[in-house]
């Protein structure tokens, strides 16, 4: 706008929308003056920071100590200072086993299936995850017709609810769903798939992967057109093959973007819990309950609510997530660092 | 222009004042409600008149799903941020949060008159009101008897065992290519009345609970067999874990199941859902060595000491336990009622349906037959405890996670750790 000119509607708006924004700063100018006065401006920062650090303390670092402490306690009691100290009791009970690689013979025998299911599921999972969203990226990367409606077509299961993913395809899958009916008109006779444990894992992985796949192929998508072009006309030009070109421009290019899907992909697999809750129930059995749900049950299912236990496995639980993170940390600067 | 505005703002403030005012003469109180017919819209119907006589009160009914009762509510309660009154099945599970209504009620002496044995169950170390009975009801099987005719199988008659009646459910199933030959609620309490048939005696000679013994292997080695045999689907007990309730109602409706263990609650629904598409049938508890019997139960409506309305909570309970109103609402809702009078003068059922008719006779006659074994296991407090560790270790055992007696082993397990850590 040039002075002279009358305001838009736009500028208008624009004008009152900034309006309380100078009001606040007016407002916070003289105590943060103030402050970096007192604190020097090393300390501004900080003051910055606490906002954020108040709400992550708050929802976050105190539920982990509270977790702990609860932990450390039996009973049934909800407040921890009516619960009953016992110590690492209740980490003993959790490994107290004859044989680690065999669950029955451990006293919390669904606790290590819990946890045998979450490894069988992430191994998969990860795995298929990883390689079908590269596959995705990497073809719609190339300039494919429509290429913009595929890329919001794989991309649109992210947006949905994990539960709504879980639910419809639950009805694919039951005895007398989409699935089993296109089955038995091939002539083939229907499957139960909830009701076998190989069944139930499999399509525990393959819807996940369905529901997810989206947003990792959309990382390794950015990391594929950060890729120099020159890098590939260069290669085109002394008549390197395809597949060479992919093994050494592509992805040791991609790589510090895969090592964060995958890093990603494990912290996603071991948290794993309402997809399969809803999908499968855990069953058959205990085919795929995972860690996560055995936490949920114990904790909160049984008329007896095992507060102590589950925040037991929680604490395990969340020794193997600290873990993963720090891998994807120490992944990301690397890449950072080229 | 700043007149106009100051006359608006002060009209405004007067106005939020005076609504602010009537919002805080008005008490709320919150009833948290599950359903399994049209009981819900019965009881808003009793809920208007009481807010009708009593204007300054207002009554929301949280409707939630069953399993948040089961598994929600323990939690809001333990937390003190329960509702005020919330209808249960954990009769005796969750009475530490329940509130004594005696100083509240008009007449404390036509509560224990007409609820007496009942609220032993809701207070099983005291003798407090704390709520009324919605529903008694019975376990008990239901049979597509439409399914039996067109097989030209003959129905099992009184007396017929658990056997006799898997026999001629898998043979209808047979001839007629029905996928789910008997189906059982996905529930210890379901199975604990088969098992008390079998012998099963749930109580050591002290009291203790005693779940794992011949009677409870007999009927659960049966669930297992027939489940091997496809007598009974594994869609149901084997295809999800731990202690999850699974109903095959919806089965049974849609004429999937010829023989489906389930229990009197499912009447109005059945009558609702069903109606005359077949003639679904309750029949009685089949037979073991020791007894015919169905477990005891029901739902109560409970006040919850945590409320800060106690006075109101009363009034209302009160109101709704008084006699006209509950003959309505059994008689609207089809439920066994649980008020001794109203049991001993009959309630007008609001049904034509002879199916409905023939089922409400048939559990309402079970009652006197139900063992005292029955009735114990019903009473005590930490019955989910066994029930919980019956159902998902049999479970696991069915799936073939565990054989049969490792299952045995791990349900004694269950409860003895559970109840040690109830016991700290």
């Amino acid at each position: 706008m040039t002075p002279g000119d009358a305001p838009t509607l736009s500028d208008r708006l624009t004008a009152a929308a900034a309006w309380p924004v100078r009001v606040l700063f007016q407002i916070l100018d003289k105590p943060f003056r103030l402050i970096q006065r007192i604190g020097g401006i090393k300390t501004m920062p900080y003051i910055f920071l606490l906002p954020n650090l108040a709400f992550f303390g708050l929802f976050v670092v105190i539920p982990l100590f509270i977790n702990f402490a609860f932990s450390l306690t039996g009973g049934t009691n909800l407040y921890l200072t009516d619960r009953v100290y016992t110590g690492t009791e209740q980490y003993a009970f959790l490994f107290d086993c004859g044989n680690y690689a065999d669950p029955t013979s451990c006293r919390e025998d669904r606790f290590w299936r819990g946890i045998y299911n979450t490894a069988t599921f992430i191994f998969f999972q990860v795995t298929f995850l990883v390689l079908f969203s590269l596959i995705t990226a990497l073809i719609l990367n190339r300039k494919i017709r429509a290429r913009g409606f595929f890329r919001a077509v794989f991309f649109f299961p992210v947006l949905l609810s994990p539960v709504v993913v879980a639910l419809i395809w639950k009805w694919i899958l039951l005895r007398d769903g989409i699935l089993n009916a296109a089955l038995v008109s091939m002539g083939f006779d229907k499957i139960l798939f909830f009701v076998s444990p190989e069944w139930s894992m499999f399509w525990a992985i393959f819807v996940s992967i369905w529901a997810n796949m989206g947003f990792y192929t959309l990382i390794l998508l950015a990391g594929l057109q950060a890729i120099p072009p020159d890098l590939y006309e260069a290669a085109e030009m002394d008549g390197t093959s395809t597949e060479r070109v992919f093994r050494r421009i592509t992805l040791p290019l991609l790589w510090p973007n895969m090592l964060v899907v995958i890093v990603l992909a494990l912290i996603k697999g071991v948290q794993i819990f309402d997809e399969v809750y809803v999908l499968t129930g855990g069953g058959p059995g205990t085919a795929t309950q995972f860690i996560v749900q055995y936490i949920y049950n114990t904790g909160f299912t049984n008329q007896v609510q095992n507060f102590g236990l589950a925040s037991a496995a929680s604490v395990v639980l969340g020794v193997v997530l600290f873990v993963l993170t720090m891998m994807q940390l120490a992944a990301t600067r690397r890449r950072d660092n080229g | 222009m700043t007149n106009r505005l100051t006359k608006i703002l002060g009209s405004s403030a007067m106005a939020l004042s005076l609504m602010a005012g009537t919002a805080l003469a008005e008490t709320e109180l919150r009833m948290t409600w599950y359903n399994d017919g049209n009981e819900g819209e019965v009881m808003r119907g009793i809920l208007d008149r009481f807010e009708e006589a009593n204007p300054d009160i207002t009554v929301t009914l949280d409707v939630v799903p069953y399993k948040a009762i089961l598994e929600s509510l323990p939690v809001q309660l333990a937390a003190g941020d329960g509702p005020d009154i919330a209808r249960v099945t954990d009769l005796g599970g969750l009475s530490e949060y329940y509130m004594d209504l005696t100083p509240h009620v008009g007449d404390p002496e036509y509560w224990r008159a007409n609820f007496g044995p009942f609220l032993k169950w809701l207070d099983p170390d005291g003798d407090a009101i704390s709520g009324f009975m919605t529903q008694l009801t019975v376990t008990g099987p239901y049979v597509n008897k439409t399914l039996f005719e067109q097989a030209g199988v003959e129905m099992p008659g009184e007396g017929a065992t658990w056997d006799d009646w898997a026999a001629a459910s898998k043979a209808v199933a047979d001839a007629l290519d029905i996928p789910i030959p008997m189906a059982w609620d996905r529930s210890g309490h379901r199975v604990s009345g088969p098992a008390i048939s079998m012998g099963a005696q749930m109580f050591d000679a002290e009291g203790n609970p005693a779940l794992v013994d011949d009677g409870l292997k007999m009927m659960a080695t049966k669930l297992y067999d027939w489940h091997q045999d496809g007598t009974m689907a594994k869609e149901l007990w084997g295809s999800v874990s731990g202690s999850t309730y699974l109903g095959a109602n919806e089965d049974f409706a849609n004429a999937q199941v010829v023989m489906y263990m389930s229990g009197s609650w499912q009447i109005p629904q059945f009558a609702e859902t069903i109606g005359d598409a077949f003639d679904w049938w309750a029949v009685p508890a089949p037979c073991g060595p020791a007894a015919c019997t169905g477990m005891p139960g029901g739902a109560a409506l409970v006040a919850m000491k945590d409320t800060d309305h106690p006075e109101e909570v009363g009034q209302l309970m009160d109101f709704l336990a008084q006699e006209e109103n509950l003959a309505e609402f059994y008689g609207e809702t089809l439920f066994i009622p649980g008020h001794l009078g109203l049991a001993e003068s009959g309630v007008e059922f609001a049904t034509d349906d002879p199916r409905a008719a023939h089922a409400l006779q048939t559990f309402a006659s079970a009652v006197p037959g139900i063992s005292p074994v029955a009735f114990d296991l019903q009473g005590y407090p930490s019955n989910r405890v066994m029930f919980n560790a019956l159902i998902s270790r049999l479970g696991e055992a069915i799936v073939g996670e565990l054989t049969l007696d490792e299952a045995f082993d791990r349900m004694s397990q269950d409860v003895e750790q559970q109840l040690a850590e109830q016991s700290r």
